[in-house]
């Protein structure tokens, strides 16, 4: 039986279902020697705004237990540049490309991406929902459902492509914000974003980072991502989602798979091994294979078939989780 | 750029530094004073980014030939489990990282200052230079006689060793910008490359912009990935026409940069961010209080 590992994500085909999550490939060209592209179902890029962003004060990161707490602050050229500069080294990896699209205001969120419009080699746009909102005291976007989808649907009219809306993993209004998302016009949903976090050096009593407070990254947030993904496939089935946090391993990925997710991305892995996405994809392909099944696709939601509770209320908060509800 | 799989050829604690040799041909081959390594932690650990340490010895000919050393001062759990690995155990290393240090093309009085963990890369180009013929004198300094790195082989790769410790346990008491005018002036110093803390370059800096010494300095910034995909360990670099600066990586960009384009003043200070939570209300500055 011969293993199909393309997927299909509002639209668009991905060679694979393991993506390279954002702001984890440098500028395009650096790790080209490190990573086999034929692994790759994608690279999503680092979050480009319309002018060039200086980024977050160093110190920019910390090692929590099982974490990476980060705050690059959208360091990022700017849409000209990435358009000019960073794009064609990454076009030539021949892997279908994700803008990540960020912004201060919605006029800034479409100017990236009406200049995203018809570019060959980008097949799609996420949108960083968790830049904070100028127009709104700086509040992140995604923390406002009304806020978020004016965005995620904005940003899919302006540019003609599909646009997954990047959310964060926590908050009672996960599932109607991805809800409102969903019929403002994005096609799909990225979750999870880095939870807020903050560590503190208690010799030099100062935050650990410049920016004081980061983003949770790594393997201590998967549990939060496969969650997220559970709630908002369960509660929104047609809606296609990429889950990501956390994931190293095949069966990693399986797990967000499973919880509903049509394809994976891989980000804080990518900085310690940047073979990650090879590593996630044989265990992808063995774990189909051990299952006798044909396509990730057959694995996607597959946990929903043995869970007897039904649809949730929208917004269900603190929500159990989906071991509990399986059993 | 390459990855092996390296086997542990030795580990020796040397005062309180661990050193590592390990056998790396395609890495040592290629390796220049400046660049570093970085090395994968065991999975299955709640530490798990990869460490990055200076390169201190790559041999490309004779016995020890494709081996590579680096040195390192147990600090926490990642360079603690390191310490503990033994002979035979294999790492996963990737490397030679970063851009190395520049060698003067005539002028040959060559003064090298380095402080804590700055020291095991510095001995590097120590021994380049004295191969290219460039009188070299060392600076060293730490805390205390057990954090100065092997002085035996500081006192070989120079023509004059001066050290400083804060205690007085070896060489003068005080620290290596105590010692930095003495010793420019005695040895005739033309150029200037220092490693060590961020104060330590600064004030390097400012010496050597002072009696417009040419000056390189390998910075040691925090490091996710060591090969330029996170962007986490950048430093603030004024552009050559002096226009503007750009946040640049050390691992990619650096470690090694002309002190006289870093802005000392920017780096690591507060800036207007887009953090994904704003820092409203707390002020853009890394200590408290004040």
């Amino acid at each position: 039986m011969s293993l199909d590992l393309s997927v299909e994500l509002a639209g668009v085909r991905f060679p694979t279902p393991v993506l390279v999550a954002s702001g984890c490939f440098g500028t395009g060209a650096e790790a080209a020697g490190l990573v086999d592209a034929s692994t790759l179902g994608g690279i999503v890029t680092r979050t480009i705004t319309p002018l060039p962003e200086k980024g977050a004060p160093t110190p920019r990161l910390a090692e929590t237990p099982s974490g990476m707490l980060s705050a690059v602050g959208l360091q990022n050229p700017g849409v000209e540049a990435f358009l000019l500069e960073d794009l064609p080294p990454l076009a030539a990896l021949g892997v279908p490309i994700v803008v990540s699209v960020g912004g201060r205001t919605l006029d800034e969120f479409l100017t990236v991406a009406s200049a995203c419009a018809r570019v060959p080699g980008i097949v799609a746009l996420e949108a960083y929902l968790a830049a904070p909102d100028e127009e709104h005291s700086g509040k992140p976007f995604a923390s406002r459902p009304d806020v978020a989808a004016d965005v995620a649907g904005s940003v899919a009219r302006v540019s003609g492509l599909p646009v997954f809306a990047k959310l964060p993993g926590v908050g009672s209004e996960l599932v109607e914000t991805a809800s409102a998302c969903a019929r403002a016009g994005a096609h799909g949903i990225t979750l999870i974003d880095g939870i807020p976090g903050m560590a503190v050096d208690s010799e030099r009593l100062s935050s650990a980072l410049g920016p004081i407070v980061g983003g949770l990254t790594g393997p201590a947030i998967r549990p939060v991502a496969v969650r997220a993904v559970y709630e908002v496939t369960r509660a929104l089935p047609g809606v296609p989602v990429m889950g990501v946090g956390g994931v190293r391993t095949g069966n990693d990925a399986v797990e967000l798979l499973l919880a509903g997710a049509g394809a994976v991305q891989v980000g804080t892995a990518m900085l310690l091994d940047p073979a990650t996405p090879g590593i996630v994809l044989e265990g992808i392909r063995r774990y189909l294979e051990t299952k006798g099944l044909r396509s990730p696709a057959d694995v996607q939601g597959r946990l929903r078939a043995s869970a007897a509770a039904p649809a949730p209320a929208p917004a269900p908060s603190p929500a159990p989780g989906p071991a509990s509800r399986s059993s | 750029m390459k990855r092996v799989r390296a086997e542990i050829l030795s580990s020796r604690r040397l005062g309180s530094f661990r050193t590592l040799t390990i056998v790396a041909p395609e890495i040592a081959e290629l390796a220049n004073p400046g660049q570093f390594v970085t090395i994968a932690m065991p999975e299955g650990r709640e530490f798990f980014l990869r460490r990055h340490f200076p390169i201190h010895q790559a041999s490309r000919r004779g016995g020890w030939a494709g081996t590579l050393e680096f040195a390192f001062e147990p600090a926490g759990l990642g360079t603690g489990w390191l310490a503990a690995a033994e002979a035979h155990e294999f790492l996963d290393v990737i490397g030679p990282l970063g851009k190395g240090f520049d060698y003067p093309r005539s002028l040959t009085n060559c003064l090298l200052v380095a402080e804590g963990r700055g020291a095991p890369g510095i001995y590097f180009l120590a021994q380049e230079l004295r191969a290219q013929g460039k009188r070299v004198d060392l600076l060293v300094g730490a805390e205390t006689q057990e954090r100065i790195f092997k002085p035996i082989e500081a006192k070989r790769l120079s023509q004059t060793l001066s050290v400083r410790t804060g205690d007085g346990t070896m060489g003068e008491r005080g620290t290596v910008l105590d010692g930095i005018a003495g010793v420019a002036e005695q040895s005739g110093s033309e150029v200037v490359y220092a490693a060590g803390p961020r104060a330590m370059l600064r004030a390097v800096a400012a010496f050597c912009a002072e009696r417009s010494l040419p000056a390189q300095v390998a910075v040691d910034e925090r490091m996710a990935c060591g090969i330029g995909l996170c962007f986490t360990c950048v430093v603030p670099v004024a552009r050559k026409d002096g226009s503007r600066y750009d946040n640049l990586r050390a691992c990619w960009e650096g470690p090694v940069f002309n002190p006289g384009r870093v802005l000392w003043d920017r780096w690591g200070q507060g800036a207007p961010t887009m953090t994904p939570t704003p820092p409203e209300g707390f002020p853009a500055v890394r200590t408290w209080p004040g």
